[in-house]
């Protein structure tokens, strides 16, 4: 699951529209986002305008990889977890936010490797689809290999 | 024998941590059976509400005592559930599940566990001639006359 989050004070159409183009491309349908006082309708997302902070919280455990804005509230609770995350600054001069210090805030946080940053559409795809690749490649999953449960059904069906 | 859907009885046998999280990742084998399961801890009913679990006494082979008291705890499961097919992934109780399994006609089958990378475990070896399907999650471990290899649990 990729959880997605621009915190609860402003919205944030730009990465909410990324996300969206991204999830729709590949037709995926764990895509959860939490989007903020905003009108977007989204094609792909599954959306939830607020939550509760342990809402939050459990939505951030299950995720395989996050997205947020550069908010340090969403980047601190990701990190504690362990989350993969990619983040998207705002930028002022568009007011997405009052001024420019969440690009500050992702490039420095960037620089010490503790998150990946993505400021245009092009590197956001790109980021994306590499974490999400890579958080899921490591992982096994939750059955045995589709051969072996084979073996085992049709085994059990002989005769005595 | 088993009613006409075919839906048989399914006694999945494991003991506690690594044996009974493999035997947890091949039930989906059989989710159409009516499937139980024999552990030697209490507190595993958790991990499968929906299905009737009987705890056992662990035991080892050095312990005489304990696999005879584990023998009959078995013996009686055995007797109540009349499984029509009995699997597991060891270790002592699910050798002795496959001994008895057999000796009341069940299907049985010995999936060796992942651990045992150089040789078939202990367990594994005495219930060779007796397992209906006799399998190890090796391919570099199964030969014609030894254990089969069809996948593993990851």
């Amino acid at each position: 699951m990729i959880f997605v989050t621009v915190g609860a004070q402003m919205s944030f159409d730009r990465l909410v529209g990324w996300v969206d183009d991204w999830a729709a491309k590949r037709d995926r349908d764990d895509v959860v986002a939490q989007i903020g006082p905003s009108d977007y309708q989204p094609r792909q997302l599954k959306v939830i305008p607020f939550m509760t902070p342990p809402e939050f919280r459990a939505r951030l455990a299950e995720a395989d990889v996050v997205v947020a804005h550069a908010g340090m509230g969403s980047i601190l609770n990701a990190l504690e977890l362990g989350k993969p995350i990619l983040v998207v600054p705002r930028h002022g001069e568009w007011e997405e936010t009052r001024n420019d210090h969440q690009i500050a805030t992702a490039n420095r946080l960037g620089a010490e490797g503790l998150v990946t940053v993505a400021d245009s559409a092009e590197d956001f795809e790109r980021e994306l689809t590499r974490l999400v690749q890579e958080a899921t490649e490591s992982r096994i999953s939750a059955h045995a290999q589709p051969e072996l449960l084979d073996r085992l059904r049709e085994y059990a069906l002989g005769d005595r | 024998m088993s009613d006409p859907t075919g839906r048989r009885r399914v006694l999945a046998v494991a003991s506690g941590g690594g044996h009974w999280v493999q035997l947890r990742r091949i039930v989906p084998a059989f989710e159409e059976h009516d499937l139980r399961y024999v552990t030697i801890n209490d507190s595993y009913r958790a991990d499968v509400p929906e299905s009737p679990v009987y705890v056992v006494r662990d035991s080892t082979r050095w312990d005489k005592l304990g696999m005879l008291i584990l023998g009959l705890q078995m013996l009686v499961v055995m007797l109540r559930v009349r499984p029509h097919v009995v699997v597991s992934t060891g270790a002592a109780p699910g050798c002795l599940a496959i001994l008895l399994g057999r000796a009341i006609g069940a299907r049985t089958i010995w999936l060796d566990s992942i651990a045992n990378v150089e040789e078939v475990s202990m367990s594994g070896r005495l219930v060779r001639r007796v397992a209906g399907l006799w399998l190890t999650q090796w391919p570099h471990l199964s030969s014609a006359d030894g254990p089969e290899y069809a996948g593993r649990v990851f």
